[in-house]
């Protein structure tokens, strides 16, 4: 008999576990569950720190557990637990159905066993052997470090790697049953630089999935480059002076723009708690009509892509907004059930102990027609976003965030480097701002945090022209 | 799995691997949460968690470590036998042993753990609360962010060397944010935040009262003109722009040359001579406290800022060798250690000085910014350049009368702030975080929308 057809009491990772699930499915229908999902995952990351010449920390840690969510009209239950046993989980089904206080025992739907199972692990159980080992990695940290020593203005040199490798199993009482391997590599360089009175930062991310190798192949010397170069220059910056002004925000992780004053606000989850202007806009024009904006999964090794989302839906491409018009909110599992707005793949969550959410992947607003000079020369007087830092958006839509990396622009040029200026501004508002795209988009990893916990989404966009927004300094 | 149970469990398997030393640190947790939307039951939940780290010290003393839920026989093997391959690539710069304070006496106070109230109890206080703050003002249209929930967990730290420490506790959580807005006008929100050692101790009927005055205080709002002003910060918004600093107290951040401290900077002086800040952890206020630190060491009171000069650095048992001195109590459990302030404690020192007392934030007629709120901690501060730009909740004051602030940012150098604080208020006021009276800060950046 093969190992896959012992019928076991326990979930176990790259076997069939369909009998044990469709009996815990059964067992929770049974008590009045209008839909159950059963999510499953076994982890094993690892992540490694050098500071200037030497590894400091080397963290492996591995895990499993079950995530168990039962709906019953529109309200959900949600239980995880580490207990994998047969026991366990349907315990975890008693205590869902229990905080529910079911006592209408009439399912709206009926459960009639799970369909074949979509297993994407198959190309990816090798993953693991191939990604680079420990001392590998330690190897190329110390050389991207030692590349960051160019001068002695630089104080802090740090260079961090992280791998996460989650098999999951998605099963759910409208038949789905899939099963996925994700790997996710980051890697990371950061610089202080200082004289005298003088202090700045440098740092850059990259991330990918997917893509065993990619690390390997990772130009540490250009990235070293890079990071040294923004430190240096913004070592003698003078702060920004505050005020209303046009800006450019460069491409790659320029895209924050978008992900935290709109994005957010186009997640059905924003529906839900009646926080997003948007709402009643679908069809309407709601941003200049030089934004198209997309969210999407499919990208080959970007940060946010998927074979399936956290609710075993493959991700979709989501045209957000075209030409101006808002035409789709993201939508997971309970976005579609509370709001009505299609599931779009992007029912997402950190691990199992999050319910999943409808949650951004590859997000980016298309590339238009101009050049970056363009940009720069449409403006007399303004500031250039080389880099920008992390942001967030409050519950009146209302966002900020950091600019890392700033230079005036004067008469159609860029001038000095400033330092300490904050964007802010409120989606509604800003969104009809964005006047003219270039034709240089690209895509920069990150991670966003929110309602289901910190996922890896990429954001992305050519260099935009705001034309005017609150820039916050002294 | 009971705690010395695991401790056991441990020991045997890491005999079996001939492992002689090693500690580890571990938390099991059930929590309960409840959201609601508009009298219906939202999301209901419910977690058993577990996490136990292992480190593990190879023949040349270098440490590895690692990091599970998998609790069982197999996973605590795996386990230490990851954290000894890990070891292999210890910092070979910087030894970890274990805290000589890891066996200290200490006390552990478990009286005010509190039972489960249930799941059911919580959703019909958090339905209650949430019906009381819509109806408390018309422009009150929905309380988008809520939760009440309810924590019992149990903390461990033992090593081979024999130490041993356990406790256990509950924490209960209301937090109630609202969303107002009138016709013609922004939508305005604001909330408030109550924990308690179980759900009977929080005080609900203060947080919707809290949370309604704050919204409905936003309605009217206007903006600011950019410039500079005289600052009152609220007691919550000081302990957030202070703990975001903490990296200046911090051995760890000062060895790592990411603190604008260093070494020599005990007696520096910061602040105005009426400042005095200490961390106190165990602090009666402080419903989260922790009797011991990730590495087992008691936590205690420790002054910070004594008079406005530098009085102490944090630490942990590495950066305390280092520093030829003792652990203070507040070291994590990691590959690299970890440090970090418990619960900040802000007050006026005793005696005469050149303080501005007219400022009180209840009295004071001239012009000036009253912050009640920092938002956007993670994006707007470079804690090792020493600069801040925040977006804030607050209001215009002049002449007695206050305007909500629309939309306007704070910025400028904790170093400068501290050097210019003019006032300390007398009372001092309990946070989540911590204790503070409210502090004057004369002539900060303000960016407004005017």
């Amino acid at each position: 008999m093969l190992s896959s057809q012992i019928k076991s009491n326990e979930i176990e990772f790259g076997s069939c576990n369909k009998d044990l699930l469709e009996e815990i499915i059964f067992y929770g229908m049974g008590l009045g569950a209008d839909f159950i999902e059963i999510f499953i995952e076994n982890t094993d990351n690892s992540s490694v720190l050098a500071e200037e010449d030497f590894i400091t920390s080397v963290s492996p840690s591995f895990g499993k557990g079950a995530g168990i969510r039962i709906f019953k009209d529109k309200r959900d239950g949600f239980v995880s637990t580490n207990d994998l046993t047969k026991h366990g989980l349907m315990r975890s089904v008693s205590q869902a159905i229990e905080m529910l206080d079911i006592t209408n025992k009439k399912n709206k739907k009926v459960f009639n066993g799970l369909n074949k199972h979509r297993d994407y692990t198959l190309s990816k159980r090798t993953w693991i052997d191939e990604v680079p080992s420990i001392h590998e990695i330690s190897e190329k940290l110390l050389i991207s470090t030692k590349s960051l020593k160019k001068n002695n203005k630089i104080i802090a040199r740090k260079g961090s790697y992280s791998r996460n490798l989650q098999e999951v199993i998605i099963a759910s009482s409208d038949g789905t049953y899939a099963s996925d391997i994700r790997l996710h590599q980051t890697v990371g360089l950061n610089v202080i630089a200082s004289e005298a009175q003088y202090r700045s930062n440098g740092s850059r991310r990259f991330g990918s999935s997917g893509m065993p190798d990619e690390f390997r192949t990772w130009d540490h010397e250009k990235a070293a480059n890079d990071v040294i170069e923004s430190s240096m220059n913004m070592l003698y910056a003078d702060y920004v002076e505050a005020g209303q002004m046009p800006v450019i925000l460069a491409n790659k992780f320029g895209g924050v723009i978008f992900h935290e004053a709109c994005g957010h606000l186009l997640e059905t989850t924003q529906i839900e708690r009646g926080t997003t202007p948007f709402e009643n806009k679908l069809n309407e024009k709601i941003a200049h009509e030089s934004v198209t904006a997309i969210d999407e999964g499919i990208s080959e090794g970007s940060f946010g892509s998927l074979s399936i989302d956290d609710e075993g839906m493959e991700p979709e491409k989501s045209i957000l907004i075209k030409d101006g018009i808002l035409k789709k909110f993201i939508s997971d599992r309970a976005g579609e059930l509370r709001t009505g707005h299609k599931r779009t793949g992007s029912g997402r969550r950190q691990n199992y102990s999050f319910a999943a959410a409808s949650r951004m992947r590859n997000t980016f607003i298309s590339k238009g027609e101009y050049s970056k000079e363009d940009l720069i020369n449409s403006i007399s007087d303004g500031l250039y976003c080389k880099s920008m830092g992390g942001g967030s958006v409050g519950a009146t839509g209302q966002f900020n965030f950091a600019v890392e990396e700033g230079y005036l622009i004067k008469n159609g040029k860029l001038t000095k480097p400033v330092k300490g200026a904050t964007l802010i501004g409120e989606a509604k508002e800003v969104m009809p701002k964005i006047s003219m795209c270039g034709n240089d988009l690209e895509l920069a990893p990150g991670f966003c945090g929110s309602i289901s916990g910190s996922v890896n989404v990429t954001v992305g966009q050519p260099h935009i022209k705001v034309d005017s927004i609150t820039v916050g300094g002294r | 799995m009971k705690s010395r149970e695991l401790t056991t469990q441990i020991s045997k398997a890491a005999d079996l691997l001939n492992l002689k030393k090693w500690d580890y640190g571990a938390s099991f947790s059930n929590d309960y949460s409840v959201q609601v939307d508009k009298g219906e039951a939202k999301q209901l939940k419910a977690s058993q968690k577990q996490v136990l780290t292992i480190r593990v010290w190879n023949e040349s003393n270098l440490v590895g470590i690692t990091t599970t839920s998998d609790i069982s026989k197999s996973g605590i093997k795996k386990a230490l036998n990851q954290a000894n391959i890990a070891s292999d690539f210890g910092n070979k710069n910087e030894s970890t042993e274990f805290s000589p304070l890891a066996k200290y006496p200490i006390e552990v106070n478990e009286e005010k753990k509190r039972n489960p109230v249930g799941i059911k109890k919580l959703l019909t206080l958090l339905r209650e609360a949430e019906v009381k703050l819509l109806e408390s003002h018309e422009s009150i249209n929905s309380v988008p962010y809520n939760g009440l929930s309810e924590s019992f967990f149990e903390r461990v730290y033992a090593n081979s060397d024999g130490a041993f420490r356990s406790y256990t506790k509950s924490q209960a959580a209301l937090y109630l944010y609202a969303r107002a807005e009138e016709k013609g006008k922004k939508p305005r929100s604001s909330g408030s935040v109550k924990i308690g050692y179980g759900v009977n101790d929080i005080d609900i009927e203060s947080c919707i009262k809290e949370a309604s005055n704050k919204t409905i205080s936003h309605l009217n709002y206007s903006s600011i003109k950019t410039d500079k002003y005289l600052i009152c910060f609220s007691p919550e918004s000081f302990l957030t722009i202070f703990n975001a600093f903490s990296s200046m107290f911090n051995a760890r951040s000062i060895l790592d040359g990411v603190s604008l401290s260093n070494k020599n900077s005990i007696g520096e002086k910061l602040s105005t001579e009426a400042l005095n800040i200490y961390d106190d952890g165990l602090h009666k206020k402080n419903i989260s406290s922790a009797p011991f630190d990730g590495e087992g060491t008691p936590t205690r009171k420790l002054c910070l800022i004594n008079k406005g000069k530098i009085e102490n650095f944090i630490h942990s048992e590495s950066t305390a060798r280092t520093f030829k001195t003792i652990p203070t109590g507040h070291a994590g459990l990691g590959s690299k250690v970890s440090v970090s302030p418990d619960w900040i404690v802000v007050e006026k020192s005793k005696g005469d000085y050149d303080l501005k007392t007219t400022l009180d934030h209840s009295s004071y007629e001239g012009e000036f910014v009253y912050i009640e709120e920092l938002n956007a901690i993670h994006a707007g501060v470079k804690a090792s350049q020493g600069s801040f730009s925040l977006p804030f909740d607050g209001w215009l004051y002049k002449k007695g009368k206050k305007v909500s602030i629309e939309s306007a940012t704070v910025a400028g150098d904790i170093k400068y702030l501290l050097k210019n604080i003019v006032n300390i208020e007398l009372n001092q006021e309990v946070t989540t975080s911590g204790i503070s009276p409210h502090i004057w800060v004369d002539s900060l950046s303000i960016t407004g929308d005017t």
